[in-house]
């Protein structure tokens, strides 16, 4: 048996990225204020010092450069990993994501391919109001050709990033902010891969399936515990990607539970969730007791700054228990 | 006529140099003329055409080692493609949409170039999209050690994109071996340079730490001649330029498009007397390299080359539907 280390995410993130750079001279990242000042969240703390400045590039304030930059690299046989500051700041780089990265492997028949991975920061209860809050996975997730991945816990985090390196196609790699020092677990020195497109049913249950991902999901998590006190099982499922999506882990539980919830942070009109809510509608119909629940954000801009109102934003534990209790009653 | 001051020797070409470029000068040409023929008796629905940016683009891509060397073009670039090493079957594959189109197996529109084998990076349609990848292509280089350089074209209207703008910082910023090209036709399709780019286009390498020229794009020697010293000078580690070529487009801007509404008559009729091929015929002949009768011969051998081509382009097959679903991603992902 290999040693394991407890860590939180943004230090496993670290950790795994400098293990990548060392073992894959291809690896290099790039990006706001990733080289002196190591990122604003410290994922590439050190990196220039260990690697230097061609492979820790500091870029000018330019999202579409730093994207557009990274393909280049990807289609001349390297790795870029591109660092969006913030999720939010990643638009000026919009069409260089959906229109290029998403499209070069399919618009050339095979002929080129962009292995590269945007790394984003997203997510909200972290106080960063309209612009330093939002979840932006439904955009890149509406775009064939590019993979979406959310991992929410150390383990994930490690895994679905070198597998995410690994990847012969574009993967957004989202990084909730709330979870970076709060979510703390064991995470192998070893090396090793979790595969991208694979949820996992992370608490068991018999009377209802809830599915989220990111913050949310340990905010399900935690929801969950509390209704046990009462007799009440809530089988928790962790999206973990949200493209691919696996369909089928949600459907084989609500096939079990025969109900459903799905929350998401993102505004609920069209957010990830609304996907998995359908797609559950469409395939396991007649296998519910109730109609599908979902618990997500409001229409309004994500989020307001005021702590009440980020609050009132925010699906909260209280919130999701209460609901829970519902759907498991109804 | 007189016999003319040779141009040539001195830049470094040779007799089959310039045989060549006229030659695939000759190709784009009756490729453009020929498929608006086929535009019109509709058999294709669209058409970029390329006719007065000849001399621009054969000029500037001899100055880049094929095989080596990586280009980046936007549509307009046919004769470009040719020198890079599309053949005239290849074009008429792209235009009909044919299952071995090189660029994209009948995915994308026609005129968006690109075949890894020769070193031609695949295109979208936004506008200068292509240019960021040029400067990530050309740090790639850089890193590798490698004395590649890479090309990047695109019009004067693609100098206001922020892409484009992204690529010139950045090429200045890391002194990347990249040459950035401006084939300046002083039409976004209607919208005149006027009102595109205040002051110059070559002046702006100014603000980004390089050197910019400006020549005339209808000359083909004139446009190599910048473009060398700008790709030597690259090769030798002393990064970016910006070439800006002075030119025309004697059609629309595409087959869909009306130029009538937004350029004069005179206008047009004034550059396609400056039409850069004659140009180049008649420097040919004033330096004894071919007579009336060797042009001819060389117009007949073009044009059946590329009536030949289509004829071929258009018999091949279409792509399959089940093939439709490839290539979205490398292994094919499911969606229920």
């Amino acid at each position: 048996m290999g040693t394991s280390t407890e860590k939180n995410i943004v230090q496993t993130i670290h950790d795994t990225l400098m293990d990548e750079m060392k073992r894959d001279d291809r690896v290099i990242v790039l990006g706001e204020d990733v080289g002196a000042r190591g990122g604003v969240f410290r994922v590439t703390m050190g990196f220039l010092d260990e690697f230097g400045e061609e492979r820790v590039i500091d870029t000018p304030l330019d999202e579409c450069l730093i994207a557009g930059v990274g393909i280049g690299l990807a289609i001349d046989g390297m790795r870029p990993v591109a660092e969006m500051q913030f999720a939010d700041f990643s638009f000026p780089g919009f069409n260089q994501i959906v229109q290029e990265a998403a499209r070069i492997r399919y618009r050339s028949n095979g002929d080129f391919s962009v292995p590269m991975v945007i790394r984003a920061p997203y997510g909200g209860g972290v106080h960063g109001a309209l612009y330093h809050s939002q979840s932006v996975e439904a955009f890149y997730a509406h775009v064939p050709g590019l993979k979406v991945v959310v991992p929410s816990t150390p383990y994930d985090a490690k895994g679905m990033l070198i597998q995410a390196l690994e990847d012969p196609d574009p993967v957004i790699y989202l990084e909730h902010k709330k979870t970076y020092r709060l979510i703390k677990g064991d995470v192998p020195d070893e090396r090793y891969t979790v595969p991208l497109g694979k949820a996992v049913i992370r608490r068991p249950g018999t009377d209802l399936t809830v599915v989220s991902y990111g913050l949310m999901h340990h905010f399900c998590v935690e929801a969950a515990e509390r209704l046990s006190g009462d007799g009440i099982e809530v089988e928790v499922v962790d999206l973990r990607s949200i493209f691919p999506l696996d369909i089928d882990t949600v459907l084989e539980s609500v096939g079990r539970t025969n109900k459903a919830m799905v929350v998401y942070e993102d505004n609920k009109f069209l957010g990830a969730g609304a996907e998995v809510a359908a797609q559950i509608a469409e395939h396991a119909m007649f296998e519910l007791d109730a109609p599908i629940k979902r618990i997500a954000g409001p229409h309004v801009p994500a989020m307001p700054y005021a702590p009440t109102l980020e609050h009132w934003f925010m699906p909260s534990v209280d919130s999701l228990e209460q609901e829970m209790r519902k759907l498991a009653d109804f | 006529m007189a016999k003319g001051t040779d141009r040539h020797t001195e830049l470094g070409l040779k007799e089959e140099d310039l045989i060549e470029m006229y030659r695939f000068m000759l190709l784009a040409r009756f490729c453009d003329e020929r498929q608006w023929g086929l535009n019109r008796q509709g058999k294709a629905p669209f058409v970029v055409p390329v006719s007065g940016h000849e001399a621009a683009q054969v000029g500037s891509a001899w100055a880049f080692e094929r095989g080596k060397d990586v280009f980046c073009p936007y549509y307009r670039d046919l004769a470009l493609a040719l020198v890079a090493g599309f053949t005239p079957k290849d074009v008429f594959l792209g235009l009909f949409g044919k299952k071995d189109d090189p660029s994209s197996g009948g995915r994308q529109m026609p005129a968006h170039w690109g075949a890894k084998d020769r070193n031609i990076i695949t295109g979208s349609s936004p506008i200068a999209t292509q240019c960021l990848h040029a400067a990530g292509i050309a740090l790639s280089k850089k890193l590798k050690r490698s004395d590649a350089v890479v090309g990047t074209w695109c019009g004067e209207g693609g100098t206001s994109e922020g892409d484009w703008h992204g690529a010139m910082n950045f090429a200045g910023i890391h002194k990347l071996p990249l040459v950035l090209v401006v084939e300046n036709n002083q039409y976004a399709i209607s919208v005149h340079v006027s009102k595109q780019v205040a002051g110059n286009v070559h002046g702006r390498a100014a603000g980004y730490g390089m050197p910019g020229a400006v020549g005339d794009g209808n000359d083909v020697l004139e446009a190599y001649k910048l473009t060398k010293e700008a790709v030597d000078r690259a090769r030798a580690g002393e990064g970016a330029s910006l070439v800006e070529l002075l030119t025309y487009r004697h059609y629309a801007h595409t087959s869909d498009d009306d130029d009538r509404t937004y350029r004069k008559k005179e206008e047009v009729e004034e550059w396609k007397a400056k039409d850069p091929i004659p140009r180049f015929e008649e420097y040919l002949r004033s330096v004894d390299m071919v007579d009336d009768a060797q042009i001819q011969q060389m117009r007949d051998e073009a044009k059946t080359t590329v009536g030949e081509a289509a004829i071929e382009a258009e018999a091949a097959d279409f792509p399959d539907p089940s093939t439709a679903y490839d290539n979205v991603y490398a292994e094919r992902v499911e969606v229920r």
